[in-house]
């Protein structure tokens, strides 16, 4: 209790005084996952759409596979990733390994799949609703997708928005892959794990309280600029 | 002037749902100007039939025909659904979304479609979301949609079932205008004064198949079967 | 939001955290970076070489590991016998000492195993196991883990059973645990002084010889890993074996204590 409140009084001292350290690896949580998520919505939300609009062979399959990797644990997508990243791995001329880029990648695969298969629910019923319509217009297969992904954009949103809050708060992979290197591959997450393993659990849960508010103020920030909550608009 | 995609040939059209038939063996030509009344009584085929026509249906068994290629084809013609397909857009959107698909700039297609709201008698704030327009209102809308890409061929299914008798004097009004100007208009009507008022010949389906085509005058003088006959007398089957 | 204004702020995130310097990775250990002694040193060491040093915490094990597969650039540990036979596999160029510090005996103050009479590290040890008193291993084949093993090793101890906790977590991590358990447990002077949740742990038996925990610096071999900044390692080297160095290391303090004693050679 003691030290719940002793976390509250010095995250509100870290943010009011705007801590330098605290701007930096706030920053970097956000340079990074605001990164993997547009990448994993980039690819996620039209696999998702695409799914959802074609029929083929394997379609189960692939439905079965996406939801099971929704579950995908983070630790060991962060130990593969990084044996691929490693020097002596296949990619390691890349020399990728402990920078905020590999940090990217293994949210992206983290994610991915989350986001592809949150919009392919919702995508499905809209090409539902939309199905008879756009077939009798002709609309293409690129069309029918890009009116679906753009009608079905709040759903679509709340898609990428489960991807970022599962990113934002993610430690086991980004750990691994990352470092934890001071002013180069720190972020909220791997921060707390540090302070936490120093005893000091008063800042722990100061970052702690940093990354929730965060969580919530991108959320908020996007609802309010889209306007979710604005009457009868979609 | 394009070539038109008439006239549609359906030969020994058979659709069967769930090891049901559906509709047919229908063979039919579809062909002139005008427009084709389809009536029957409910479960008769009437809304397979015109989804047969407009692609929408894979056939069971027996052929069907337009002229010219597949793209042209599917574009030239429109469909009114019986319950309106809105999508999560604001009115002028929605009638705008067929210029969008063809490539046409959204302010070209916006303009065009406060155009086609104009003649359809649409009179409501266009850029509010259309799920909040009233039923009739929504059939307006979906009647604008499909007369902006000023289509060769338009299929409309029961469209006024719901309507009250102001909205459906004012979408035969619309209907009757865009037959003016030459659109082919197949549509399915419950009502049989519609029919008598609008029809240029008439169909009349039952139990799936085509019992019945002739002109309007021909048919209403004096049905050849007596399914169409109880049908248009009102009468109660047994 | 437009898609424009997104890509902007993309963009400006990207270029807050923009680098410019040269930079080298650096595996550590747990103790050494907990010692708070890296923050001193660090942005000197980029004063005066231009070299950002960022630093890979991790255990010993996984130190030399790192440096194996050509990810770091150097290793800084403490496991004499392991840091040879990294050397003899050619792993890196060399081993050069820096500086030592040491490890402590902390435990609940208490003291049930008697730990504060003893005059020798192994026979505190010994008192442990015969007390049973619960007792908490790094388990993480870390420099400390390893340097505890040897001493059991030393007093002739096998040490298994109930009261013997192997956490396989950080320096940190298995402070935490002892504190929550009333634990006995080996630690380095520098990680015990800084760790802030004592509880009613304290320091028990300090100052034998065999406690000394030698720090070796370990250049990555650049005939394995042609990619390894050998340059900037040298200069790193140059520097932490400097007099500058020497006196910020040895003027390094927590409370009033002196943590860390150097001791590198001329070459
Ligand atoms: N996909 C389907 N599966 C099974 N039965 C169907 C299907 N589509 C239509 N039917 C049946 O076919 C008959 C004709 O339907 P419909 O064309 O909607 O008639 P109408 O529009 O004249 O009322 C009805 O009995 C209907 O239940
Ligand atoms: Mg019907």
């Amino acid at each position: 209790m003691n030290d719940i409140f002793e976390g509250l009084t010095q995250a509100a001292r870290l943010v009011v005084t705007l801590d330098a350290d605290l701007a930096e690896i706030t920053l970097r949580s956000l340079q990074v996952t605001v990164t993997a998520t547009l990448i994993a919505s980039a690819i996620g939300l039209p696999l998702g759409a695409w799914i959802a609009v074609n029929r083929f062979r394997l379609r189960r399959i692939v439905i079965v596979v996406l939801n099971a990797l929704m579950g995908l644990p983070p630790v060991v997508v962060g130990l593969v990733v990084y044996v691929i990243l490693s020097r002596s791995g296949p990619l390691g001329v890349l020399g990728l390994l402990f920078t905020p880029t590999a940090m990217i990648i293994a949210q992206v695969i983290i994610i991915t799949p989350i986001i592809a298969s949150i919009s392919h629910q919702a995508i499905r019923e809209l090409w539902a609703d939309y199905h008879d319509l756009l077939i009798s217009l002709h609309a293409t297969r690129r069309q029918r997708i890009a009116t679906l992904l753009w009608d079905g954009r709040r759903a679509l949103m709340t898609a990428s928005l489960a991807g970022f809050g599962r990113a934002i708060g993610e430690v086991g992979a980004i750990m691994i892959v990352g470092g934890n290197i001071d002013h180069a591959t720190r972020v909220l997450t791997t921060a707390i794990a540090l302070e936490t393993g120093k005893g000091d659990f008063g800042l722990a849960l100061a970052l702690g309280f940093v990354l929730i508010a965060l969580a919530i103020a991108v959320n908020l920030a996007l609802h309010v600029l889209s306007g979710t909550e604005r009457g009868s608009r979609w | 002037m394009v070539s038109p995609i008439l006239p549609l040939t359906l030969e020994n059209v058979e659709l069967r749902r769930q090891g049901k038939r559906v509709l047919g063996p229908v063979s039919y030509t579809l062909d002139g100007e005008g427009i084709t009344i389809v009536m029957g009584p409910n479960g008769a085929g009437k809304t397979s039939f015109l989804r047969c026509m407009h692609g929408l249906e894979r056939l069971s068994r027996g052929r069907m025909q337009w002229q010219g290629d597949e793209d042209r084809i599917r574009a030239r013609q429109a469909f009114v659904f019986q319950t309106p397909i809105l999508m999560r857009r604001s009115v002028l959107d929605c009638i705008a979304y067929p210029l969008i698909l063809d490539g046409l700039s959204r302010r070209e297609a916006r303009k065009a479609a406060e155009r086609e709201a104009e003649i359809v008698g649409l009179k409501v704030t266009l850029n509010a979301p259309a799920n909040v327009l009233s039923g009739g209102e929504r059939q307006k809308l979906a009647l604008a949609r499909a007369l902006i890409r000023a289509p060769e061929v338009l299929f409309l299914d029961e469209p006024c079932a719901n309507l009250d008798l102001h909205s459906t004097a004012e979408i035969e009004r619309v209907l009757a205008g865009a037959r003016d100007r030459g659109t082919r208009i197949v549509m399915s009507t419950h009502n049989v004064g519609q029919a008598r008022r609008l029809a240029d010949d008439i169909l009349f389906l039952s139990d799936g198949r085509l019992i019945e085509t002739g002109s309007r005058d021909v048919f209403f003088a004096g049905p050849g079967t007596p399914e169409a006959r109880a049908h248009i007398n009102g009468d109660l089957l047994p | 939001m437009t898609f424009k204004t997104a890509i902007a702020a993309i963009s400006a995130l990207w270029l807050a955290t923009a680098a410019g310097a040269e930079e080298l990775k650096m595996a550590v250990t747990t103790s050494f970076a907990n010692s708070g002694l890296a923050e001193i040193l660090l942005p000197e060491i980029e004063k005066d070489t231009g070299i950002t040093v960022e630093l890979l915490v991790v255990g010993t094990g996984q130190a030399l590991k790192l440096g194996e597969a050509g990810d770091v650039d150097a290793v800084l540990v403490h496991s004499k016998a392991a840091e040879e036979e990294f050397v003899a596999a050619g792993h890196a160029t060399h081993r050069r000492e820096i500086m030592y510090n040491d490890f402590v005996v902390v435990g609940p103050a208490a003291d049930p195993a008697g730990v504060k009479a003893a005059t020798a590290a192994t026979e505190a040890f010994a008192g442990i196991a015969a007390a049973q008193a619960p007792f908490v291993s790094r388990g993480d084949d870390s420099g400390t883990h390893k340097a505890e093993l040897k001493l059991w090793k030393a007093a002739g101890i096998e040490p298994a059973g109930d009261w013997y906790k192997a956490v396989g977590q950080g320096m940190g991590a298995a402070l935490n645990t002892a504190a929550g358990m009333d634990a006995y447990i080996l630690s380095d002077r520098a990680s015990w002084l800084n760790f802030e949740n004592k509880a009613n742990l304290g320091l028990l038996f300090e100052g034998d010889k065999a406690l000394f925990n030698q720090y070796a610096y370990l250049p990555v071999n650049p005939e394995k890993h042609a990619h390894v900044k050998a340059d900037a390692a040298k200069a790193l080297e140059d520097w932490l074996t400097s007099d500058k160095a020497k006196g910020m290391i040895e003027g390094y303090k927590i409370g009033d204590q002196q943590l860390f004693h150097f001791n590198a050679e001329a070459m």
